[in-house]
């Protein structure tokens, strides 16, 4: 059966036609897009641990579902990297049957909890959406909807596993255990390979855990669709740092017919500029890794972390939102975001720079740090700003920021962290001989394949990409899947 | 994983480790460390892998108790196990024939020192070690450096042992004596530093092997960053050794108090 065959058949089961035809299109494009609950904007710019956004009710998924118009050709699955089967999911929701929406959501993702809260929807699936593209409404909240049958499972203490093919006795090696070798291991077992996730660090998720901050995502969501994996039969082994601990011909030779590598874009970009290497200047990864990873604002915790009082994050992106929104948390009385284009052009989801604006979060955006300075013993005590205005558009499209000659401003500030962006992690690279490299240090592989010139290596996520998102990392994780599984059984 | 099958005191505050980890001890060379975690709430610190056993599948490490993190990991006894270890991490020590090396250590450095002179004993290089602790009961691993160099010369700051004075009045004898190829330092960062400021005025290649505040220790995070040669390095993927006549020592001194 083609994708397209399936869709059409699960779209014409009697229950589905029942309930398209129980409500007109114009009644259901008459309901109000839903609102998700959140916490109190000065209340939870306190409290690390607490998610913002609270989920839906089942009456509110419910009556968000009956506004999905149940296309005969779903364009929302276009824009989804993982193909989830959307309306399929969502007209579940709408008659009341929540965990056969969670099991469809995972026939396709192995992390439907971790994509509903942290995929940029409206750059996805909710973009292609026919409510935004032909109605000029609000797309259906196909991310509150996801999260909703994901923690309405989660919360039932059913939780179901996916139907897992029989052994074939195959054993595939994934380095690396972020959402791409999360993704991939899924896929892989649900086709009876034997799967075994090596990771670098002492926990499994990637990203997941050290990155993104407990009020967006929290770990223990994280650790309980990994324990469904683990469920399923995949193995991790931790502390294992593959191009170190053990090699490329190590895995060969221990009967590895494919690796997928996925060791993602770890490598913390500076700036450069003088002052960078005072006490209280740091990446982003490092503030956010001794906060989430090592739990380091918490007295119980062996890891210390600097609560600066005056903070500013440079950059635009999510990871400096999380930063500052983190920073504001453990205590900073002023929190700030320096990014040298204007708001518009900023990488974050705009929920993110809503929930970091709301939580007093100031934005000094046409600024650029040129250097900072420190006191006697090396701390930094300010920072001097660039001020920029914007030129012709760059060969990203985006407008180029120019500086504005003499326009220069000091700020104090007692702690900085830099969220510039990532690199690919030269480990994997420098340590398989042979496999080819493009100058910004990624792995060149086959678009459609995900496969690298070494004939048993596939690689995804940012190791291929650079720095990108959960989702396109995921995607790859699937492609790389289906493509090594071809392979293989051949 | 990660049992630890011996411990003994090398002095009231150091200890040595020996800790099963087969796969590591396999790969490791010169050089390389680890990174360990003891407890659930417990920090990442490197240590640097002072032996392996092949056919016991262990690797030694040598600790100083100085800190929260390193008295909680010098209290776990035989038998215990360590939480987290992996490795080996860094870029291994470049061997070859350079003639004459001195090897000077100070304090617990001496433990990561070791496999060096090892190494460069080895290679067929005439190997000085001068090893210096504070006083008698701190020099450690005096026997096993001595079966690897050619000469092992002793200092200790009050003279209770060995030569009265510093590492780098040791190291000055030798160099006033004869020519030497390559010095090689290991210990505490300003003890590295005044051995570089030595070894620059008779222009002696010189390494020096750094150990800065570290989280990952995989290059993840940029914590332990030192400027060599006007360019910042992380120190856990492109260390932990670098030519200290290059290396911001300063700076390196600033920045391991930023916990402090």
């Amino acid at each position: 059966m083609t994708e397209q065959e399936y869709i059409q058949a699960r779209r014409s089961e009697p229950w589905r036609e029942e309930l398209r035809k129980s409500k007109k299109a114009k009644e259901r494009g008459d309901v109000p897009r839903v609102h998700m609950p959140e916490l109190d904007p000065e209340y939870r710019s306190h409290t690390l641990v607490e998610e913002v956004n609270l989920g839906l009710s089942a009456e509110q998924a419910m009556l968000e579902a009956t506004r999905c118009l149940d296309c005969v050709n779903p364009t929302c699955m276009e824009g989804c990297p993982v193909n989830i089967q959307i309306p399929t999911f969502i007209k579940n929701i709408e008659r009341g049957e929540f965990l056969e929406a969670a099991k469809v959501l995972k026939e396709t993702s192995a992390l439907p909890a971790v994509c509903g809260r942290v995929c940029p929807q409206e750059k996805q699936c909710e973009a292609k959406c026919i409510y935004i593209q032909k109605m000029k409404k609000e797309p259906v909240a196909i991310g509150y909807l996801e999260r909703f049958a994901a923690d309405y499972e989660r919360e039932s203490g059913k939780i179901s596993l996916p139907e897992i093919a029989v052994s074939n006795g195959i054993k595939v090696a994934v380095v690396g255990s972020g959402p791409a070798g999360l993704s991939f291991a899924g896929d892989m077992v649900k086709l009876g390979y034997d799967v075994t996730v090596f990771e670098a660090l002492h926990e499994i998720g990637g990203v997941l855990k050290y990155g993104i901050p407990e009020f967006r995502l929290p770990n223990q969501i994280v650790e309980v669709e990994i324990d469904g994996l683990r469920k399923m039969g995949v193995k991790f082994i931790n502390n294992c740092i593959v191009g170190k601990t053990i090699s490329y011909e190590d895995l060969q030779q221990g009967g590895f017919k494919g690796i997928f590598v996925a060791s993602g874009a770890g490598l913390p970009n500076f700036m450069n500029i003088p002052g960078e290497n005072l006490i209280g200047v740091m990446s982003s990864n490092e503030f956010l890794t001794r906060v989430n990873l090592m739990d380091a604002s918490n007295e119980e915790s062996d890891t210390p972390v600097q609560k600066g009082r005056l903070v500013a994050v440079i950059g635009g992106g999510n990871t400096a939102m999380d930063a500052v929104r983190t920073a504001k948390r453990i205590g900073a009385e002023r929190a700030m975001i320096v990014y040298r284009r204007s708001e518009e052009e900023m990488p974050a989801r705009i929920e993110e720079v809503k929930h970091a604006k709301e939580e007093g979060i100031e934005f000094l955006t046409l600024h650029n740090p040129i250097r900072y300075e420190g006191d006697n013993e090396g701390r930094v005590k300010r920072m001097l700003l660039q001020k920029m205005e914007l030129g012709e558009p760059d060969a990203s499209g985006r407008r180029r920021p120019v500086e504005i000659e003499g326009a220069t401003e000091w700020i104090d500030v007692d702690e900085v962290v830099v969220s510039v962006g990532v690199s690919p992690n030269p480990l994997i690279p420098s340590t398989f001989k042979g496999l080819e490299i493009t100058k910004w240090g990624t792995i060149v592989v086959n678009q459609d394949t995900m496969r690298s010139d070494l004939p048993d290596v596939y690689a995804g996520g940012d190791i291929v990409r650079g720095g990108a998102t959960v989702i396109l990392a995921m995607g790859d994780g699937r492609k790389a899947a289906a493509a090594m599984n071809k392979a293989l059984v051949k | 994983m990660n049992k630890i099958v011996s411990k003994e005191y090398f002095s009231e505050n150091v200890v040595k480790f020996e800790v099963e980890a087969p796969l590591i001890a396999r790969s490791r060379r010169a050089g390389h460390f680890v990174i360990v975690r003891a407890g659930d709430k417990g920090e990442r610190i490197p240590l640097t892998i002072a032996a392996s056993n092949l056919e016991k599948g262990t690797i030694t490490i040598v600790i100083q108790a100085v800190g929260a993190s390193s008295r909680k990991i010098c209290a776990l006894n035989e038998g215990d196990y360590i939480t987290d270890v992996v490795g080996p991490l860094g870029q291994a020590t470049h061997i070859e024939k350079y003639g004459t090396v001195v090897c000077a250590g100070g304090g617990v450095g001496i433990a990561p020192m070791l496999p060096i002179i090892e190494a460069m004993k080895k290679a067929g290089n005439r190997v000085i070690s001068v090893i210096a602790a504070r006083t008698k009961d701190l020099v450690i691993l005096e026997e096993q450096v001595a079966e690897n160099s050619d000469e092992v010369i002793v200092m200790t700051d009050d003279g209770s042992y060995g030569q009265k004075g510093l590492v780098t009045n040791g190291v000055e004898m030798v160099i006033q004596r004869e020519k030497v190829d390559l010095c090689v330092t290991i210990g505490p960062a300003i003890m590295m530093k005044f051995v570089s400021l030595l070894t620059q005025k008779y222009n002696i290649p010189t390494m020096a092997s750094l150990n800065t505040i570290m989280v990952d220790g995989t290059g993840m995070c940029g914590a332990c960053r030192v400027t060599v040669g006007g360019k910042t390095k992380f120190v856990c993927v492109d260390g932990p050794e670098f030519n200290a006549h290059e290396v911001d020592f300063d700076e390196m001194l600033m920045r391991l108090k930023a916990y402090k």
